[in-house]
């Protein structure tokens, strides 16, 4: 267990080494000047000239290729060049609130779709069924920008329960900070509800059908017995794996709904960054991105076991 | 016992509906306190809807549309889920067909060996903890403390059955309904388990329903039969009486292609002269420690059929696949047509590639679900660059004919029968005129008298082809049909050779002779298990 995620953390490094590459060369390879869009049309050629050196963007590439993986390796991921901060404790502070809201999000998804999807299951073809299929099919349908200015408009606009616009940090007064964050959660949960119900019904038909819930049954057990001891643990293994996919994508940064709530998340300063051609943040957000991907996929598959006892991690 | 008393079990014109069908239509069944019966029938029988009406354990729609069930008193048709559940467990129990899918992956066995326990009775933990560790024992789980604590998919395929015997049998119910439970089996585990569950059976005063197509353990074991097709009882009666001299034509077949005992291997050429042969080989799967076949060495002439036969784990799938490049060879080689396929390399020539087939045992997985039976049957020819397009149509129509399946080429797989499958594969593996065909079980997944059926198709497309045939199986009255020849392996070995007749009649190693006599052969009169078995068990 313990080597082979050992085994797994040294794939990771590797994985992480490609991705550091590719961004470097991508978003050079993008049409655009950072020292450009930052003084504007009117600056001369030698101003620029001590921007970009300022930067370390007249050097070769390789080179800067050198200078910035040094940097990373020492926990330096630069300097931004839009704002003069500091790469590192940038992204980390813009992950913590993309994070918050994409844990607790998914976290609450999971917790009324799993519920949802195995009692559609087991109640198969019938009315509870329909509903949960029908509700689920719409969740899905709706983009999830919409779905965010409609209940803003309604919680916000019309009933006032929560501020439209704005961000106060947990540290500094929580439950302003909730009121702030709440509706993102319930829409990003909503959202992806919709997926984890079609999928803990789908896995959970299945196993409603194998023998071993027929034996369970056969033994005078309860339904809920049923459902609870022997549906639930081998419909949630695969639900488990989809989950783990969707939180490695999310924490990347839910970039449209952080612009819909204006939120400092992750997601949104990327964007921005890309548009300034702001090289640093841009490679250190998608590298912890990528990290954050990799190690929440590496945890799934080492609680798959626990789920599952016939995927042992060798 | 008095014969006046009440049965245990009463059924009187069940009749079950699925959707506007009647799939059961008005059956009859009794079974006294402690006897054992079995109810006999092939694949969609309704046999198998009849022991889940007993406990009321039908799926999703289908329903018990008319007749009485009476299980210990008490009537179940009209009976509430809540009364059923009291009765599910300490009445009446349930053992299933597949070891693979019957006990929840996700959950230790002594999880499950509890929970029923805990649902019936008010014994402690560590009470039920000791009962379940001796009911382990007595289904001779080597290591039943260790077992507690493990996973299903830990153990082989006859001791999840046992098992799952075993937790049932914990609540010593009054009837035991096992719903084919070894047909999953190879014959030494099936005797292993069906004897255990006689032997557990008599001490609790179980009685038994037996729900099988295999006549062989009907009159091996039990001492009435019931006999369903279609949904309609054919017969029912004393089981030495029905086997003797039936009423009914159907139960006469039923028992003929039980008893089948008569060769229709045509005589082989001696002189044919060799096609392929194996030296030495040895296959290891990558990651595993052990071997599955460790050095084996045989040759097949022109036009013979030689059984290859073990109990599941002895190597002779991998062996057969082997012969044929589909399993790397650690060791040796194998020629065929002066082609050479070694260990070295692990590369199949042109012939071989070409020359060789094989039939697989599950006519459901190994036909592609999303192409036509012409389409598939077809596949083979694609490399047949001597043939025009005109005449590999024809050469298709000419196999479905040989297989009786002229017409159906347009339909897919699931609209077809399992016997109707197994013969598109066969049609599939011989539409080139191969020399050389591996046939993996080919037979051991379908009902007695489509078995009968396909090994005559078999044999009769070998008097016409001339193909030679590796047929791999652990049903000697199969292999007493086809074979000429027949070697017996066991662990990755040979340990065995010889003539069919010879084997069969004079077998000389202790494991042949242990396959023989556990293989159910139709005309051994039911007879006591309990005093032989318990020399066993008693250390």
């Amino acid at each position: 267990m313990l080597r082979y995620a050992a085994s797994r953390l040294g794939m990771t490094l590797i994985t992480l080494l490609l991705v550091a590459v590719t961004v470097f060369i991508l978003i050079r390879i993008i049409p655009g000047d950072a020292a450009q869009l930052m003084l504007g049309e009117s600056a001369n050629q030698q101003q620029l000239e001590i921007l970009r050196q300022r930067w370390g963007l007249d050097q070769p590439w390789p080179l800067q290729f050198l200078y910035w993986i040094g940097g990373v390796l020492t926990g330096d991921l630069g300097v931004s060049t839009r704002t003069g901060q500091a790469v590192l404790p940038l992204i980390l502070d813009r992950f913590a609130v993309s994070s918050i809201i994409v844990l607790v999000a998914v976290a609450l998804a999971a917790l009324i779709a799993i519920p949802a999807g195995i009692v559609a299951a087991w109640k198969q073809n019938s009315a509870t069924d329909l509903t949960v299929v029908s509700l689920a099919t719409l969740l899905l349908s709706i983009p999830s920008f919409w779905l965010g200015l409609l209940l803003l408009v309604v919680f916000g606009l019309k009933l006032k329960w929560v501020p439209v616009l704005g961000y106060v940090g947990f540290s500094d007064d929580f439950f302003r900070a909730v009121s702030f964050v709440i509706l993102p959660i319930v829409t990003l949960a909503l959202i992806e509800a919709g997926v984890l119900i079609r999928m803990a019904r789908a896995s959970a038909i299945e196993v409603l059908r194998l023998e071993y819930v027929t034996h369970a049954r056969a033994k005078g057990l309860s339904e809920r017995q049923v459902l609870l001891r022997h549906v639930f643990p081998n419909a949630f293994a695969p639900t488990l794996t989809l989950i783990g996919l969707m939180l490695g994508n999310l924490l990347g940064g839910i970039a449209v709904l952080e612009t819909v709530f204006t939120l400092p998340g992750l997601g949104r300063l990327l964007v921005e960054s890309i548009y300034a051609r702001d090289y640093p943040v841009v490679q250190g957000c998608l590298l912890l991105t990528a990290a954050v991907f990799v190690i929440v996929n590496l945890i799934v598959d080492l609680l798959y076991p626990i789920f599952d006892p016939r995927v042992s991690a060798v | 016992m008095s014969m006046t008393e009440k049965p245990l079990l009463d059924i009187k014109a069940l009749r079950i509906r699925v959707g506007a069908v009647d799939i059961l239509k008005g059956v009859d069944l009794t079974l006294r306190p402690g006897r054992l019966a079995a109810l006999v029938g092939e694949s969609g029988s309704g046999k198998t809807m009849l022991a889940r009406a007993i406990l009321k354990l039908l799926p999703p729609g289908v329903r018990i549309s008319g007749g009485d069930i009476t299980l210990a008193g008490e009537a179940i048709v009209p009976a509430s889920d809540r009364k059923m559940r009291t009765l599910r467990g300490p009445v009446a129990g349930m053992v299933f067909q597949e070891p693979m899918v019957s006990l929840n992956p996700a959950m230790t066995i002594g999880a499950q060996l509890a929970e029923a326990l805990r649902r019936h009775t008010d014994l402690s933990r560590d009470e039920i903890r000791t009962r379940a560790i001796e009911m382990l024992r007595r289904v001779r789980i080597a290591d039943p403390e260790s077992c507690l604590t493990s996973y299903p998919h830990q153990f082989s395929g006859g001791m999840r059955q046992r098992i799952m015997l075993a937790s049932v049998m914990l609540l010593r119910p009054k009837l035991l309904i096992a719903d084919e439970p070894t047909t999953a089996l190879d014959t030494l585990s099936q005797r292993e388990v069906l004897d255990i569950m006689v032997q557990l059976a008599r001490d609790a005063g179980t009685a038994v329903l037996l729900i099988t197509h295999n006549l062989g353990l009907v009159a091996r074991y039990t001492s009435e039969m019931t006999v369903l097709r279609n949904g309609v009882l054919i017969e029912s009666g004393p089981t030495a009486d029905l086997i003797a001299g039936a009423k009914d034509p159907y139960t006469r077949e039923l028992v003929a292609a039980a008893r089948r005992a008569e060769s229709l291997a045509e005589p082989c050429d001696a002189e044919a002269g060799r096609l392929i042969s194996a030296d030495n080989v040895a296959v290891r799967y990558r990651g595993r420690s052990d071997t599955a076949v460790s050095g084996v060495s045989l040759a097949i002439s022109r036009g013979e059929t030689v059984a290859l036969v073990g109990g599941s784990g002895s190597g002779k799938t991998s062996l057969g696949r082997a012969l044929i490049g589909l399993a790397p060879l650690e060791r040796g080689s194998v020629s065929f047509l002066g082609e050479r396929l070694s260990a070295e390399t692990n590369q199949i020539g042109r012939t071989m590639r070409l020359a060789c087939q094989m039939v697989f045992q599950d006519p459901y997985s190994s036909l592609d679900p999303h192409r036509r039976i012409g389409t598939i049957i077809a596949e083979p020819l694609r490399h047949a660059q001597d043939l025009s397009n005109d005449q590999k149509r024809q050469r298709v129509e000419e196999v479905m004919r040989d297989v009786g399946l002229t017409g159906l080429d347009r339909r897919y797989p699931h609209e077809l029968s399992g016997g109707q499958r197994q013969r598109v594969a066969i049609a599939r593996a011989i539409v080139r005129h191969p020399a050389f065909v591996v046939a993996d079980e080919p037979v051991s997944a379908l009902d007695m008298t489509i078995q009968a059926q396909v090994l005559a198709l078999i044999a009769s497309l070998q008097k016409r082809y001339g193909f030679a045939c590796l047929f791999i199986s652990h049903d000697l009255s199969a292999v007493r049909q086809i074979a000429h020849r027949i070697i017996v392996m066991d662990s990755g070995k040979v340990v065995e050779e010889g003539p069919t007749r010879r084997i069969l009649d004079a077998p000389e190693h202790a494991y042949t002779r242990s396959l023989i006599e556990a293989a159910p052969g139709i005309d051994v009169p039911a007879r006591p298990v309990a005093s032989r078995q318990l020399e066993r068990t008693v250390p």
